[in-house]
């Protein structure tokens, strides 16, 4: 019991990550309400976020910014093991830009649909393009 | 339906908890993440750049095609969800949304508004110069300062803010800050440096190599930030009005 306590305290990151991708499925696949889908599509895209960050932490290290580090460098070495993982954040950083232009996308599709069937559960909709 | 997709999301929970046995230990500095590319960045990056924030670096400079892009992406979603909602002939017949009705007008929050909106942008002014030595960037900056014109528009009401910040001067400065992006890259080339290296700079401007990779990052920083603002704004402009640009929420 204690060394299952202790793998999962060890990792709470990774666990957090997989049970946000899980919800973040279920509620892009069974919702009805279409608006329902692209919160779990934002759920999902938050879980890859926390993954890639979870990847990028190290023990003891501080932020992506060296200290000191103004003006021409002083050519003393700089030890990789103080700083965290700068590229992970990068990454998350233009996704986090993509998730927000996507989400605007999907709203106004949403709005469209609105407009031409006047419901955005999706059962209704299918009715309606069936009329 | 729902049953199904249960078992798919618990087939696919269990396939990942199996996998999470495979990856590197959390906080481990030696994991493959960590140990080939990233050593160099933070090694090396102060001597090739000048900057010491290493995220606007990497950003701005390594991988600066993949931030122009980024740019080019943002701005091309404003132009769609502007094209999806446009309605144009919404003159013959009038298919309104249901709204909420605003009722009267709070002075206390549009007085809150008044006192908070230039300090949010001035400090994004600040996100946007500072980034380099402080965490921040176009991205950010550009963002708070959509969100104080988001701000004026929800406290007030979407036709007063949009005297101040035209639908025009909008779709302007979208493109602008991707011309800005752009064209210091293509300023590079014609200096006869490879596009978006910041270097060819330092003659023209006259400072070393150093200093001019750190201002070719303000400077594609700052087209970062004018293209974010404006879809920013133009997003929550078209999103909250179903696209008339009339009362909003």
């Amino acid at each position: 019991m204690d060394n299952v306590l202790t793998y999962i305290v060890s990792g709470y990151n990774y666990w957090a990550a997989l049970i946000l991708i899980m919800i973040g499925m279920y509620g892009m696949i069974a919702k009805n309400n279409l608006l329902k889908k692209v919160i779990g599509m934002s759920i999902f895209q938050s879980a890859i976020i926390l993954f890639y960050i979870s990847i990028s932490y190290k023990s003891n290290a501080s932020i992506p910014i060296i200290a000191h580090g103004h003006g021409v460098a002083d050519h003393t070495a700089i030890d990789p093991n103080l700083y965290v993982n700068p590229l992970p954040h990068v990454l998350m950083l233009t996704a986090i830009v993509v998730g927000v232009a996507t989400l605007g996308v999907a709203l106004a599709v949403l709005q469209k649909i609105y407009r031409v069937h006047g419901t955005i559960e999706e059962d209704e909709i299918l009715e309606s393009i069936k009329e | 339906m729902k049953r199904l997709t249960l078992l798919l999301t618990l087939i696919l929970g269990a396939y990942l908890i199996w996998s999470v046995e495979d990856l590197p230990e959390w906080g481990d500095p030696t994991s493959p993440a960590s140990t080939y590319l990233s050593p160099h960045y933070i090694e090396n990056i102060v001597e090739e750049t000048s900057v010491p924030n290493l995220v606007t670096a990497i950003l701005a400079d390594y991988r600066g095609y993949d931030t122009m892009f980024e740019t080019v992406v943002v701005f091309c979603a404003g132009l769609t969800v502007l094209t999806i909602l446009r309605r144009t002939e919404r003159k013959n017949k009038k298919v309104s949304t249901p709204r909420p009705q605003r009722e009267g007008s709070d002075i206390i929050l549009q007085n809150t508004a008044r006192l908070l909106i230039p300090p949010m942008q001035l400090f994004a002014l600040y996100v946007i110069a500072h980034g380099h030595h402080s965490p921040g960037g176009g991205f950010q900056g550009g963002v708070i300062l959509g969100a104080s014109f988001i701000l004026l528009a929800l406290s007030y009401d979407l036709k007063k803010t949009l005297k101040r910040f035209k639908e025009s001067s909008m779709l302007f400065y979208s493109g602008l800050g991707v011309l800005i992006y752009a064209g210091i890259g293509v300023v590079c080339l014609l200096l006869g440096k490879n596009f978006l290296a910041y270097a060819a700079w330092s003659n023209f401007l006259g400072i070393t190599e150093l200093e001019a990779h750190s201002h070719g990052m303000l400077g594609v920083e700052i087209g970062v930030a004018i293209t974010v603002m404006a879809i920013m704004f133009s997003l929550y402009a078209d999103l909250a009005s179903g696209g008339d640009l009339d009362e909003g929420l």
